[in-house]
């Protein structure tokens, strides 16, 4: 089994090449959309005002939770969804009022939505077919993807005789043959199984390296957004919170919503602040950078646990509550006085303290990080 | 030994009792069948090729005189009249179920476009006339077709038929009841097909360039497909063999096969010509089914399309 699928990949490689190639030689498309609301019936605002540029081959990660407007968005991009107002963009041409099939942009859709009545190969074929492609083409291109995606054997089948990992991949493949000028992904990976899921996370990154396609993905998860992308650009309410790299989102998230969204559990309003010495009600803490806002955040990663009381700068008294072991780490409650507050300690062959004892906290100060509510 | 004596008569056993599980339940299923189905099947069959005696009852000998006469050849030589009411009953048939899915398909659309509490109501709007009896149904439509009623004057007024002439009795009376009456039968069908479609698709197709009419034609159409084959036997067989509503609305001109044979075994009183033509309706039937299954096969990718 393994042979064969080493053989597959070998005798791939060359006509995928080929395929990159093609692909890369076409101008990959920036995305410009300026004012774009949206409302449905009188009370349901999907989308309040969003302007945002996509960069040329970016694997850009509309992420928020349902209802945020991130599909509307999307959907938007697709012409399957009207804006009711505003301006949208794709490699400097305007296309705000472009119907759906003159959009050189495909999607993949969270139910795949392959056609059940065709096979794979039809499926696959289906867009080139619709753009007035001859069936010999047609042939040569679906062949090429398939050896590109790796499909293998697939491309004869029945779609009711697939999985719901290869319904995935024929789904994107579908989108991929015809070469858009963007790809849209509706939380693609949403309906598998974890590790699946994962593996196809890579799969998919890999794909859009090598082809340098601009990628618009949906999610709702924050973990694949930061796997993914190259930009993550949060919503909520219909309104962009925050746009940036993986890192900047996680570790210098602007507000409340951002942080909580990515997964950050140690928000303290500051109750007072004398230059870089902040009041928070785990005690009097100090921070390099002392911005504005009236929220802290400290990360869980960034504390450390020191057996017994030790005093000094951002040393705070500990009781741990709680301990889960995950084996690479493990995940603390602690009590500071009557506050809660959440660790995680790497299990590099230390200590790892008990529930019960009593410990210091420490955080550097430049691991501090102030934002508004 | 011992072992190689027990074992088959266990087996036996349990043969027998398998065989007597099977009797029960399969029986009454036979049974009913068989006498109300093959029995009179044979009877008939056997009367269409008998004679007809002086009281319109059969007798023997056997012969083939029924289909000679159902053919058009009588006493005074051929005359067409049978073969007509035949076509004619093919072409009610054909024309009226056009119609009926010309009809039946955007409403079915329709009632899957709205909301989903609406829609057992939307159905059963379409369901509920024909809980009442087709008899009266077909009297209502006569009333509204009548010469003097405001239809016939419009149709007048229209010039589309002559003065004083009504809308009924005639050809197109008969279409519209027939068209009337099966509406249901393809609605549901057709509405049950849609109802299955993933609307992603129909957008997964925009989005691969198919403009909305192609969108339907090569992602929509396709599936609907066993509903609509499904509707059109719904709607053809009892369509072909319909008797009240070309007798009500057709007048004398609209007859179709089933006025034909049921007149034979009634006025007419001829029940060797009654049978011959039942049988002809039944190989019509047959045919027309046997090219559904083709034409399903053909359409369906392969897959077999269940009527």
């Amino acid at each position: 089994m393994n042979e064969t699928i080493t053989a597959d990949a070998a005798a791939a490689r060359p006509r995928a090449d080929g395929a990159e190639q093609g692909a890369t030689s076409r101008q990959a498309s920036a995305i410009e959309m300026q004012g774009l609301h949206k409302r449905f019936g009188r009370d349901t605002v999907a989308l309040d005002g969003v302007d945002l540029t996509i960069e040329a081959g970016e694997f850009f990660t509309l992420l928020g939770p349902s209802g945020c407007g991130k599909t509307t968005l999307l959907r938007i991009l697709a012409g399957l969804e009207d804006a009711d107002d505003g301006r949208l963009a794709i490699g400097g041409r305007d296309i705000t009022e472009v119907p759906p099939h003159r959009r050189s942009v495909n999607t993949v859709f969270q139910s795949y939505a392959l056609f059940p009545h065709l096979s794979v190969r039809e499926n696959l074929a289906f867009g080139l077919k619709m753009r007035g492609m001859a069936a010999a083409g047609r042939h040569a291109k679906v062949d090429e993807i398939a050896d590109f995606i790796k499909l293998g054997d697939l491309v004869d089948r029945r779609v009711d005789q697939l999985s719901g990992g290869q319904r995935q991949r024929i789904a994107l493949a579908r989108a991929l043959v015809c070469e858009p000028d963007v790809l849209l992904l509706d939380e693609p990976l949403s309906a598998l199984d974890a590790g699946l899921r994962s593996q196809l996370q890579v799969e998919l990154l890999r794909v859009q390296k090598r082809l340098g396609m601009t990628f618009v993905f949906v999610t709702h998860d924050q973990q694949e957004a930061m796997v993914m992308s190259d930009r993550i650009a949060v919503l909520n309410g219909g309104v962009i919170q925050q746009v940036g790299p993986p890192r900047a989102v996680y570790e210098h998230p602007v507000n409340a919503f951002v942080a909580r969204f990515m997964g950050h559990d140690n928000l303290y309003s500051v109750t007072g602040r004398q230059g870089s010495r902040l009041a928070t009600a785990l005690g009097e803490l100090i921070i390099a950078e002392a911005g504005e806002g009236e929220l802290l955040l400290i990360r869980p990663e960034t504390l450390d646990l020191l057996p017994g009381e030790v005093a000094g700068n951002n040393h705070l008294p500990a009781v741990v509550a709680e301990r889960l072991y995950r084996g690479s780490h493990a995940e603390y409650r602690l009590e500071v006085g009557d506050t809660t507050l959440q660790a995680t300690l790497n299990n590099r062959g230390r200590h790892l303290p008990e529930v019960g004892d009593r410990v210091t906290v420490t955080v550097a100060p430049h691991d501090l990080v102030t934002l508004s509510e | 030994m011992a072992y190689n004596g027990v074992m088959p008569s266990a087996r036996s056993r349990a043969m027998v009792r398998e065989a007597r599980h099977l009797l029960f339940t399969v029986a009454p299923g036979a049974i009913w069948i068989v006498i109300f189905l093959v029995l009179p099947g044979a009877y008939l069959m056997g009367v269409a090729f008998m004679t007809n005696g002086p009281y319109g009852l059969p007798e023997m000998p056997l012969s083939l005189a029924s289909f000679e006469r159902l053919a058009g050849f009588g006493f005074l030589g051929w005359s067409p009249g049978n073969l007509y009411t035949l076509l004619r009953s093919l072409w009610q048939t054909a024309v009226s179920t056009g119609l009926v899915v010309l009809v039946a398909y955007p409403i079915a659309y329709y009632i899957t476009t709205c909301r989903e509490k609406w829609r057992p109501i939307m159905l059963l709007l379409v369901v509920v006339p024909s809980w009442t009896n087709q008899v009266i149904r077909t009297f209502g439509w006569m009333n509204l077709l009548a010469p003097g009623t405001p239809l016939s004057g419009l149709a007048e007024g229209l010039g589309l038929i002559a003065p004083n002439m009504g809308l009924y009795p005639s050809n197109f009376a008969v279409t519209l009841g027939l068209v009337y009456n099966f509406l249901p039968f393809m609605v549901l069908p057709l509405y049950a097909a849609f109802e299955k479609l993933d609307t992603a698709q129909v957008e997964a197709a925009q989005d691969l360039f198919a403009s909305p009419v192609r969108a339907f034609w090569h992602a929509v159409f396709p599936q609907t497909l066993p509903g609509l084959l499904a509707g059109i036997v719904l709607v053809a067989i009892p369509a072909f063999g319909m008797y009240v509503i070309p007798e009500l609305l057709g007048g004398g001109k609209g007859m179709m096969l089933g006025n034909l044979v049921a007149t034979q075994f009634s006025g007419g009183a001829n029940w060797p010509l009654g049978a011959a033509g039942a049988i002809l309706m039944l190989i019509a039937t047959f045919i027309g089914l046997f090219a559904m299954r083709r034409i399903g096969k053909r359409l369906g990718g392969g897959e077999e399309v269940v009527i």
